[in-house]
């Protein structure tokens, strides 16, 4: 028996309107990409890539597996929430085919089939039943866990939760009262009709005793599809915009899209991507700091709703500690400065004195960069490194130096950093030269990211080092220190050079393992991202990484990075060094016991 | 044991111990040091008429045979009690003092320099510290490392002042003053040495100061730049290339010199971060003891009977300390009054 209710029409105007929000939505996305993205994402089509995009949205979209990584509890609950609502309405159309034998059926029978059911009798009803009931169940637990979230965040591994505007919380709201309102309306039917299964026929039975059903069973039903109509219509203007969003970014990640320096469409869909779970404000060492408002989930939610951004913007370290909490892989440090760069007036600077630095040809090319040249040990250890090797290399910014472009780039001056690079690019390729080497991670991933050099090899000064171990040119000795080494956020975040710094300070010393390292590893406080941050803001953020380290209580701080090793070195609990002055002292050793060993060979032949 | 003390023999807790020794009232003076006098030994003459220092210190020659004082010299303290009344104070050694009130008179200590890497101190020989040149001042000889008379000689200021890259965004106000006295005694000891100065702003803050500026110009030729150091560098005879900027007319600037004096700024001491981390007690944000307000309790802590006196609140000049430990022997005298009623 099928009566012929009304009750599905918010349900259907809810529906209606997201799906035709999101399809303009996508094309207009589409539209706006580039010319060579449009081309990469049609031929990604054809590639395997397809299926590794798939995965990734089964694992991260529906499972949620990266926060699984994070804390069980609250990767059960993301997942509960998603994984379980996805397979309600997998397995609630299954159960319709099965039941009409027939594809042919309005598309929201499955979502109200308990009425329009009353007595399925097909062939595996019972076992569709009590799945449905089951999955209903695991969605309810993941409600119960969300709202537990909100009263004690601690037991799921969080220390802070994220702020929620008003209309964020009528969204939730509505979301939250989906599932109930679903348990409440199957439940009055199963009262009727005993067409539940454990939970619904169960509770069913307790309502035919105790409220009268007839009353409110209409109602009941009214409500549940008000709760998903609405909650439909509120998706694309609230924080769970980020679930159709995300599959679409899934996708065009795998096309092989990257972020580029300017706002475009993709950062756009990165940003409706932020679920706003709030994973990135425990990895933001200014929290600690006491600056609650820059974080990424913050910065992203002021963009879409067009307030100012310019504290946020600029009043972060851009240390991509973010980035790799992010479950969502989000490209926060990229979304940051493409929109710095927006944000930026054009200096009037004047990069006139480029044009004084002189051309030499050469093999290896060493620039030191600006940060190195305020800290000259560490270019006098290159120096001494290169003599004991017998390279012949180009002090390229010696004298006359130009900056890498590196930090303009941070601070949104497109134009001015571009003059930068042209001018080096010029120098460089009219050298001849074959490699390139950087003492400064800033400049090293200026070079790698925003430069052209066809056929010259980039190396940071740690991964030539270690080559040079490697290929017996460089002794190995124990010098006999502890040590802890830093990661420099540039380096390790940045560009994922992680093993060779560790394999180069092995080869000198006792390096001691940290909780905190490679990619969780903590900012020095003075990256140079931080331009709008108050001065003490940075050196509580410098005080309290060193306090961390302080507890392990090295003999020596190994960092890869002139600029942290400053920030460091200000805070005298432990002496702190660049990985090039290590080095450096380990020849200077082997050097003096060389030179001991052959003279105490003259005197035992004399 | 006797009730008041006060910790730090510089200065600042001389001339408390001084006037409350001359109100009758008992003091214990607990110095970390073997010496009395601290900082202030450091210099051969004060800003800005060239006062001996030894002429100030003189003030204090016959204090520690006073009857009322305790002297202890060696003395580090480690902690207070404030279980006990009055607080004790627990030294390094475990002896206990009774301290009501407490005087804290912990003083400064100047930037390290060597932080400062691209400046090259610790690096070429040729940069030392104003600290090191008041020293060749008083002993009326000023030779470079290499036993040679520097013909020409540059100042560097606000080293470790007013740079947030080395975490200290304060002005330490005297080393301008300082920079210009120093260059006016190098000159006179060398008459026919080349004098620069580099500044960023020249702060004249004293009634005198101004004169003595514009006599450093016109009487002994001394000049200057405005501008920051960017870095240094050494050539192969030693000599120092300094780059600098003149922002006066916009242009990067190098120069040759034979000896770089840095003037460093004043910092809270290590131990007054330490002391002030251990037991409680309020740091500004700049690290000095941070006072219960900035106009009329300017020697009073956060906490019932402990006062501050001298530059563990910030920098100051010599007069400027010894009236403001004056201020704490007073607030000391009246909280003792307080009491008793």
């Amino acid at each position: 028996m099928i009566r012929e209710p009304n009750f599905q029409y918010p349900f259907l105007i809810g529906t209606i309107f997201l799906f035709a929000y999101l399809i303009v939505r996508i094309i207009l996305w589409y539209i706006e990409l580039s010319k060579y993205d449009k081309l990469r994402f049609i031929h990604f089509w054809k590639t395997k890539s397809v299926w590794a995009a798939l995965k990734d949205a089964i694992a991260d979209g529906l499972l949620h597996s990266s926060i699984f990584k994070k804390n069980l509890l609250l990767g059960y609950m993301h997942m509960s929430l998603a994984f379980g609502w996805f397979l309600l309405i997998v397995i609630g159309h299954l159960e319709v085919m099965v039941d009409r034998r027939s594809l042919n059926f309005p598309f929201y029978y499955a979502v109200f089939y308990r009425y329009y059911q009353p007595h399925p009798d097909f062939a595996g009803a019972r076992v569709f039943g009590a799945l449905m009931d089951l999955l209903l169940l695991i969605i309810l637990s993941g409600v119960a866990l969300a709202i537990l979230k909100r009263i004690k965040k601690q037991i799921f591994g969080m220390k802070r939760t994220t702020k929620l505007k008003p209309f964020d919380k009528i969204a939730l709201t509505s979301l939250w009262l989906i599932f109930p309102l679903r348990l409440l309306a199957e439940s009055l039917s199963a009262a009727y009709y005993h067409n539940g299964s454990f939970m619904s026929n169960t509770l069913g039975a307790w309502f035919i005793q105790n409220v009268r059903v007839s009353a409110i069973y209409d109602l009941s039903w009214w409500l549940y599809s008000c709760s998903i109509g609405f909650f439909f219509i509120a998706l694309p203007f609230s924080r769970y915009m980020h679930i159709p969003t995300e599959i679409v970014f899934i996708f065009l990640r795998h096309a092989g899209i990257m972020p580029k320096k300017y706002w475009n469409s993709y950062a756009q869909i990165q940003m409706y991507s932020c679920s706003r779970c709030g994973i990135c404000l425990d990895a933001c060492q200014l929290y600690e700091a006491g600056v609650s408002n820059v974080q990424s989930v913050y910065f992203l939610q002021y963009i879409r709703n067009n307030e100012n951004v310019d504290k946020s913007l600029f009043g972060c370290l851009i240390c991509g500690r973010c980035q790799e909490a992010c479950p969502v892989h989000i490209n926060l440090n990229d979304l940051r400065t493409a929109l710095r760069i927006k944000a930026s007036k054009p200096l009037t600077f004047s990069y006139g004195y480029t044009q004084m630095a002189l051309q030499q040809k050469t093999d290896i090319i060493y620039f030191a960069g600006c940060m190195t040249h305020l800290t000259p040990p560490i270019k006098f250890s290159m120096a001494r490194i290169f003599n004991f090797l017998g390279e012949k290399v180009w002090y390229m910014d010696e004298d006359k130096s130009i900056c890498c472009g590196g930090p303009l780039m941070l601070a949104g001056q497109y134009d001015s950093a571009s003059q930068l690079i042209q001018k080096n690019t010029e120098l460089i390729m009219a050298s001849g030269a074959k490699t390139l080497i950087l003492s400064c991670p800033i400049c090293y991933k200026a070079f790698r990211e925003d430069y052209v050099l066809p056929g010259i090899s980039i190396k940071f000064h740690a991964v030539y080092l270690n080559d040079m171990i490697r290929q017996g040119r460089l002794p190995k000795i124990n010098l006999g220190f502890k040590t802890i080494y830093h990661d420099p956020c540039a380096l390790g975040r940045g560009s994922k050079i992680y093993d060779e710094p560790r394999y180069v300070i092995d080869s000198y010393s006792q390096r001691m393992r940290l909780k905190k390292e490679k990619a969780e590893a903590l900012c020095c406080g003075a990256g140079l991202g931080g331009i709008n941050l108050p001065i003490e803001t940075k050196n509580k953020v410098t005080f309290e990484a060193m306090t961390y380290f302080a507890r392990f209580k090295p003999n020596v701080l190994i960092t890869a990075c002139p600029l942290c090793k400053k920030t460091f070195a200000r805070d005298r609990r432990i002496p702190v060094i660049d990985i090039a002055e290590l080095t450096a002292r380990a020849i200077d050793e082997y050097v003096n016991e060389q030179k001991k060993s052959v003279r105490e060979a003259r005197l035992i032949e004399s | 044991m006797k009730k008041i003390a006060v910790i730090g023999g510089g200065i600042a807790g001389l001339e408390v111990s001084r006037l409350l020794l001359q109100e009758g009232l008992p003091v214990t003076l607990i110095e970390k040091g073997s010496r009395l006098g601290g900082n202030l030994r450091n210099y051969a003459h004060l800003f800005p008429d060239f006062t001996p220092s030894d002429e100030i210190l003189g003030n204090y020659r016959f204090l520690p045979s006073n009857s009322d004082l305790q002297l202890l010299m060696n003395t580090q303290i480690e902690s207070i009690d404030f279980s006990t009344q009055p607080y004790t104070l627990h030294s390094k050694d475990g002896i206990a003092i009774p301290a009501d009130p407490l005087i804290i008179a912990t003083g400064y200590q100047v930037f390290d320099a060597k932080l400062k890497e691209e400046f090259g101190y610790g690096i070429y020989d040729g940069v030392i510290t104003s600290v090191e040149l008041e020293k060749m001042i008083k002993q009326h000889h000023i030779v470079t490392p290499y036993g040679k008379i520097p013909r020409r000689i540059a100042f560097i200021h606000c080293v470790g002042s007013r740079d947030a890259k080395v975490g200290n965004s304060y002005c330490s106000r005297l080393c301008c003053i300082t920079a210009i006295k120093q260059a006016i005694e190098t000159k006179k000891l060398l008459p026919e040495t080349e004098i620069f100065c580099f500044y960023i702003d020249l702060r004249m803050y004293g009634l005198t100061f101004e004169e003595l500026y514009l006599n450093a110009q016109k009487e002994y030729n001394i000049q200057f730049v405005r501008g920051r150091l960017s870095e240094t560098s050494e050539m192969i005879d030693k000599r120092l290339i300094i780059k600098a900027e003149d922002t006066l007319i916009g242009r990067p600037l190098q120069m040759k010199a034979d000896m770089l004096v840095l003037m460093v700024g004043m910092e809270a001491s290590d131990f007054s971060k330490q002391f002030a981390y251990h037991n409680g007690l309020e740091i500004g944000d700049h690290g000095f003891f941070q006072p219960l307000n900035q106009f009329n309790a300017r020697s009073k802590s956060q906490k019932e009977g402990i006062f501050f006196a001298g530059t563990s609140i910030g920098p100051m000049s010599v007069a400027e300390t010894i009236e403001h430990a004056r201020a704490a022997a007073l607030s000391a005298i009246s909280y003792l009054k307080d009491k008793e009623y």
